[in-house]
């Protein structure tokens, strides 16, 4: 042996040979443990890791159902869904996270915004191999850029996703609303499970009165997925419901032309057919694009629309809240005539100002030396001033504010127009409640030229005119005109509520409808320039609210207050005469006077939906030439 | 000897020894077979854990036709050119181990590779694997066994320096794999009782240490996550609670070969390397496991029963402590993949794809058979 010492080999090797009996042991009992986990695993815990395995494996998913489309009554798309595209990232696909955004960044435009709130996504807890949203929105060129570049960047993908789409934005979006992103508050009141796959929800408009409606009812499907979350086939499908398009009485034409005649300027228009209470034009100028708002708009953006002076994201003609001026008059007349106050001959003096006693407050006529003598024709003609004070000091406040509640004032008449506002209906009960002083007979006489504290939406003087236009048959008004599935308008429309306003004389709708086309067409009416020449008759009333009051004596000049002090101009309308086929409301702010300024817009309109746009224009104008025959 | 034919399959053969073309070639048929059956098995399991991807088989089945070249060519020499070479391949591995910490390459925060000019990359850490062992078994078979204390000392100080430098690259799994080849010689060397029991007491107090000094925090992450995988179910849980789901839902007698869906959903991560077993248990359940741990018993049993049957102390030593090594592998990683043990990094042997690991028990083997086959007909 070459070790040199003396080696008992048999005693080795039977030290050896037990020691190897002692391994062979722990080799037996090592094995066994193993084999009793499996058993534990395989057989008796099998149920609880076939539950996981399918877990993990299927999955519930929820389908969105497509958003209805909204529509004018002429067909014309107001609001469809595009397909958007935003770029997501795997974060266990890339390889260097920060290399992959450098690249990104230098293909695409991401401001800090988006990359901070993908870093914050990426330092939260999810599941490995979801994605996280980089960027919303990319346009072509961007995607078509992206795709040049995606062998370089595993894990970055595009993906599309259907979001609202307004194509007319600036001339529809204060009278559709527009669609957000759901927000907490939202999420608190929706269906989760309906609204599971959903990421856009109504906010103002058409698009929230009718979210219900135009959402649809959410699908689902069981999918097999692997792990990165990619599906690999459909097991078991429920088709969601797309939401219910919907047709609206808007005509886009004539919104579009009432926004041109409001161009540069700012002011409202609202305009209804009598006939069906339906709103032809909503218009709230300036507009603003509300598409930006659907993929959530960025602070500056934001900051620009709401730090104008001109307010574009103020919905002026259901929440710009007006004192109505002499466009109440209309409905004053017919208070005044049906409650007994003043008769259709009644004939008064006008010395250019109002006394209720001798030595009283003196309230001015517009007209510094007076009418004279006025009749009623006459005062709505002229906007005489005194006979209104006049007569609302004989029918006192409480009949005036009877009579002005029928036409809907002080209240929300609409059916389906979200957001509009009630205006104020002043009253002494209303005066003792928020003011807590009492009802003065001076705050009577305001009222009778629809000054004070009355206040009313444009919304509000088109519905009451239309109820004029109407001869007192209520038809509250309404957007929604007809739903393009089975589904039927009833179901939806809130019921009307409103009984017609019944006069003793019926003839009196008549009268005061000829003394709102005198207004138009007579020798002496404030508005006449704007009604000349035209092929129908029409009738209106000019108004004019002042921003800021004057005092008793104090002279009004225009060209001394600012522009944006001097006063509101207003109109009201309907035309033809008769059989009356459209009524509206004209307000431009800071515009001066009515007769000057509101009542040609309204005469433009009036032209576009008579003789252009409405169903029958041709044939009217036809009729109108022989009528004008016999004069 | 009455534990020779316990351990005896060739009843005919009283050495157990194999005749005429196997011993030309110098391989044990029988440990062959048990081998090929193990390695056939394991190309089936590998072609659904790597999703039917038939280039990963292939690369396998080049990466074992190179291992069983060198299994071949380990077995051809005799055991004595082993124990000859033992210190220098001992100081040459140190150096290797030394190098990889200087300028060896890798991934991950570890340096495991060592790429030298005009060699293939390999890993030194992998080499020691066989080469402690047989350092151990060299310098404690040239004095009687059982050793004597001091002998003792310098045998575990031979196993503990390269798993030191082992465990600086840092690569824990294959520093106690090579820790416990090299105490597995010290154990059938004859290493006493009380000192193995002292031993395992200052281990117990050694744990706590190492705990706060000695390991990085991915380490005690993976044995925190081992404790309560529940606790962090879509980080590091995430893998044992994937594997033990696709063990679990494999039940009695599994999904079918191909038809795991934790594996071929990509639920079950490393599915074809690490964690190869669970796709095994799921697609063959629990008659597959059974069925995989009785081909790897029978090897272990073959093993020990040529290391009983080897003719002096070196072989014993080193063919015992290889074939303990390798139950070792099977061990661990049965264990983490089930969920009994930390997720340690250790390949399912023979099984898993991979290439170093591969060919180092390939050449395990190799020695095995040289050990068995190079026996004298005349007992010493």
């Amino acid at each position: 042996m070459p070790w040199g010492e003396f080696k008992d080999t048999a005693a080795e090797r039977r030290l050896f040979q037990r020691r190897v009996t002692v391994m062979l042991a722990l080799v037996f009992f090592l094995l066994s443990v193993l084999v009793a986990r499996m058993y534990q695993l395989q057989i008796v815990e099998h149920d609880i890791y076939t539950t996981l395995s399918d877990k993990n494996r299927v999955q519930v998913q929820s389908v969105p159902p497509p958003r209805g489309l909204v529509y004018d009554r002429n067909q014309v798309l107001l609001a469809e869904n595009r397909p958007v595209f935003s770029v997501t990232v795997v974060p266990e696909r890339v390889g260097e996270i920060d290399a992959a955004l450098e690249q990104l960044v230098g293909i695409l435009d991401i401001s800090d915004e988006d990359l901070e709130r993908f870093q914050r996504r990426l330092r939260e807890p999810r599941r490995p191999f979801q994605e996280i949203p980089l960027r919303y929105d990319l346009n072509e060129d961007e995607i078509a850029r992206l795709a040049v570049h995606r062998h370089e960047l595993p894990g970055v993908e595009v993906e599309a996703e259907l979001v609202r789409y307004y194509p007319h934005s600036e001339l529809t979006a204060h009278a559709l609303g527009f669609v957000g992103r759901i927000n907490r508050d939202e999420l608190q009141r929706i269906d989760p499970v309906n609204y599971a796959g959903t990421n856009y929800i109504g906010k103002s408009g058409v698009e929230r009165f009718y979210e219900e409606l135009l959402h649809g009812r959410v699908g689902y499907q069981h999918v097999e997925t692997n792990a990165r979350g990619r599906t690999l086939r459909v097991l078991e499908r429920e088709n969601p419901v797309p939401g219910e398009d919907l047709k609206l009485h808007l005509d886009l034409r004539l919104q579009a032309r009432a926004h041109e005649l409001l161009d540069g300027r700012r002011g409202a228009i609202v305009a209804i057919e009598p006939a069906t209470g339906g709103i032809l034009a909503l218009a709230s100028v300036p507009g603003f694009d509300a598409n930006k708002f659907v993929t959530g708009i960025s602070v500056p953006d934001y900051r620009e629309l709401s730090e104008s002076n001109d307010k574009p994201l103020f919905n002026r003609a259901l929440r710009g809240q007006y004192p109505p001026g002499s466009t109440l008059k209309p409905m004053l007349a017919i208070a005044a005539l049906d409650s007994g106050a003043v008769t259709r001959d009644h004939t008064i003096w006008d010395p250019g100002h109002f006394q209720i006693n001798s030595s009283g407050r003196r309230w001015r006529d517009w007209k510094r030396g007076g009418h004279g003598w006025v009749d009623l024709t006459y005062a709505m003609a002229q906007s005489c001033d005194v006979y209104f004070y006049e007569a609302a000091v004989e029918m006192g406040v409480d009949t005036m504010v009877n009579y002005l509640a029928r036409f809907g004032f002080g209240e929300d008449a609409t059916l389906d127009v979200s957001g509009a506002l009630s205006g104020i209906l002043p009253s002494p009960d209303w005066k003792r409640a928020t003011r807590n002083e009492p009802w003065y007979p001076g705050d009577t006489v305001n009222l009778g030229i629809g000054q004070g504290f009355m206040l009313s939406t444009p919304l509000q003087l088109a519905t009451a005119t239309a109820l004029i236009a109407n001869r007192g048959e209520w038809v509250e008004p309404r957007l929604l005109k007809d739903i393009q599935g089975d589904r039927s308008v009833e179901e939806f429309l809130p019921s009307e509520t409103h009984e017609p306003l019944k006069l003793k004389d019926p003839s009196d709708w008549e009268f005061i409808a000829e003394t709102m086309a005198e207004v138009m067409h007579g020798v002496k009416g404030t508005a006449r320039a704007a009604g000349r020449g035209a092929p129908y008759r029409m009738a209106g009333k000019t108004g004019t609210a002042q921003v800021f009051s004057l005092a008793e004596d104090e002279e009004y000049d225009a060209e001394e207050v600012r522009e944006r002090l001097r006063d509101h101009a207003l109109f009201v309308g309907f035309a033809p005469v008769k059989k009356p086929q459209i009524a509206v409301a004209v307000i431009v702010e800071n515009g001066g006077g009515g007769s000057s300024t509101a009542a040609p817009v309204a005469r433009a309109l009036f032209d576009a939906w008579i003789l252009e746009f409405s169903a029958a224009a041709g044939s009217l104008v036809s009729k109108t030439d022989s009528q004008r025959e016999a004069p | 000897m009455a534990p020779r034919e316990v351990f005896s399959s060739t009843a005919s053969n009283p050495l157990g020894r194999p005749r005429g073309l196997w011993s030309a070639l110098h391989l044990d048929p029988i440990l062959l077979f048990l081998l090929i059956v193990l390695i056939s098995c394991g190309f089936f399991v590998l072609y659904s854990g790597a999703d039917r991807n038939l280039d990963v088989v292939k690369a396998q089945g080049v990466r074992f036709a190179v291992a069983f070249v060198v299994m071949l060519v380990f077995a051809q020499l005799d055991p004595s050119v082993f124990r000859r070479w033992a210190p220098w391949l001992y100081v040459l591995g140190l150096a290797g181990l030394v190098a990889v910490l200087f300028v060896g390459v890798g991934a991950k925060g570890a340096q495991r590779w060592l790429a030298l000019p005009g060699l293939p990359r390999f890993q030194p850490s992998e080499l020691m694997k066989l080469v402690v062992p047989i350092m151990a078994a060299w310098y404690l078979s040239r004095h009687f066994l059982p050793p004597k204390l001091s002998r003792i000392g310098v045998g575990l100080a031979i196993v503990l320096l390269p798993m030191l430098l082992i465990v600086r690259q840092p690569d824990l799994g294959t520093s106690l794999l090579v820790g416990m080849a090299g105490l597995f010689v010290v154990f059938f060397a004859g290493m006493s009782w009380k000192l193995i029991g002292a031993f395992l007491a200052m281990v117990s107090v050694a744990a706590p240490v190492m705990w706060f000094f000695g390991m990085r925090e991915y380490q005690k992450q993976r044995v925190l996550t081992l404790l309560d995988p529940q606790s962090d179910p879509l980080g590091a849980g995430w893998n044992i609670i994937q594997s033990k789901t696709a063990i679990g839902s494999g039940g009695l007698d599994g999904k079918g070969w191909l038809q795991g869906t934790q594996s071929h959903l990509e639920f079950l991560p490393e599915s074809h390397t690490d964690f190869i077993v669970a796709v095994l248990a799921e697609e063959f359940g629990f008659v597959g496991i059974l069925i995989l741990l009785s081909v790897y018993f029978l090897i272990i049993l073959r093993c020990l029963f040529i290391a009983v049957t080897a003719q002096d102390s070196f072989s014993r030593l080193v063919a015992g402590a290889l074939t303990m090594t390798f139950f070792i592998y099977v061990f661990v990683n049965v264990g983490m993949v089930s969920g009994l043990l930390p997720v340690v990094g250790v390949p399912l042997p023979l099984v898993s794809y991979g290439g170093t690991s591969t060919v180092t028990l390939m050449a395990a083997f190799g020695i095995l058979m040289s050990i068995h086959t190079h026996r004298r007909m005349i007992t010493a």
